[in-house]
């Protein structure tokens, strides 16, 4: 008898667990397509837009969404084990410095290397 | 809702798998690692990209090449089959039945191959008008970039097909969920690369 109920206990706790991962997927699809309709709308229906604001609004809506990408659909937490965690900062950090100081030093070369206007 | 501690990052098949669960600890591990080698990859090819797009040799740019619209579509496709294939995984965490799970796997193969058709389209157009990779620093940039992402679509409906096929002939064993479960992980990865080329490429390149 008591085993009767911990089955059915255990039924409503994955129907439960199931619902809820359901819906995860549900908003992660809902924030990303609202977090890729703006940008987009930004860019293609108005116009006059300083363009260096503009660059660092798409900045941060993809940099948000790619957040809410990794939170809903790979479903990234604090709940996984420290190690695994670790693997995906370590490897945002590497990301972060490499492409960061290509994109600083490579710039800052174009400013000083720029040919002097033909004689 | 049980504090249990995951067993690898993603969705995890849960203890009501018994063994396959257990087995997909290292193995999701491991596919984790190489993610991440993949992400430095095209982190690499971004940097490329940014630091060439300057380069145009008097050729065409960002402005004559590109082509919103289409991007966009090419984004809201990929969208839907991140979608699609989470329906995919929880069909195969709550062993639903397994039409339902290669009917959400077909769904996701015919997005993946239509977002592809939209690419090649964009790329015919773009050598119609005279961008093609050899003509200037930015477009053997861009080429190396976008292409690399279609390169990693085309290879995961590949496995799509084959892990589809496995399904059918082994049924639903340790390999073929694991498998699936890996895709799925695959799959995700790519939509948000192509986050990054959307707004990096696209958007940035048209402001």
């Amino acid at each position: 008898m008591s085993e009767q109920v911990s089955t059915v206990d255990e039924t409503t706790e994955r129907r439960e667990e199931e619902r809820r991962e359901f819906h995860s997927y549900v908003w992660g699809i809902g924030l990303a397509l609202l977090l890729t309709v703006v940008p987009f709308g930004l860019v293609h229906w108005i116009h006059g837009i300083p363009r260096f604001s503009l660059l660092v609004v798409i900045g941060a809506f993809a940099l948000v969404q790619m957040l809410v990408h990794f939170r809903f659909f790979l479903h990234i937490g604090f709940k996984q084990k420290r190690e695994d965690l670790h693997l995906i900062l370590f490897s945002a950090l590497l990301l972060t410095i490499m492409v960061a100081g290509t994109v600083w030093i490579m710039a800052s070369l174009a400013t000083r290397m720029v040919l002097p206007a033909q004689p | 809702m049980s504090p249990q501690v995951l067993k690898h990052p993603g969705l995890n098949l849960g203890p009501a798998h018994g063994k396959d669960d257990v087995a997909a600890e290292s193995m999701m591990f491991g596919f984790w690692v190489f993610l991440m080698s993949d992400a430095i990859l095209f982190g690499m090819v971004f940097a490329t990209y940014v630091t060439s797009v300057q380069a145009t040799a008097g050729g065409p740019g960002t402005h004559a090449l590109y082509d919103l619209k289409s991007a966009f579509i090419e984004t809201l496709l990929l969208l839907a089959s991140s979608f699609t294939f989470g329906m995919a995984s929880l069909a195969l965490k709550y062993k639903h039945s397994k039409s339902r799970l290669i009917g959400w796997m077909i769904l996701t193969l015919l997005l993946g191959m239509v977002f592809l058709g939209f690419e090649l389209h964009d790329f015919s157009s773009m050598f119609a008008k005279g961008g093609v990779p050899s003509r200037s620093g930015f477009l053997s940039a861009f080429f190396d970039l976008v292409p690399l992402h279609g390169l990693h679509v085309a290879g995961g409906c590949l496995w799509l097909i084959c892990l589809a096929g496995q399904i059918l002939r082994y049924g639903l064993d340790t390999g073929t969920k694991l498998g699936i479960m890996r895709l799925a992980l695959f799959w995700h990865f790519l939509d948000i690369i192509w986050i990054a080329i959307f707004s990096v490429v696209y958007l940035g390149g048209l402001t």
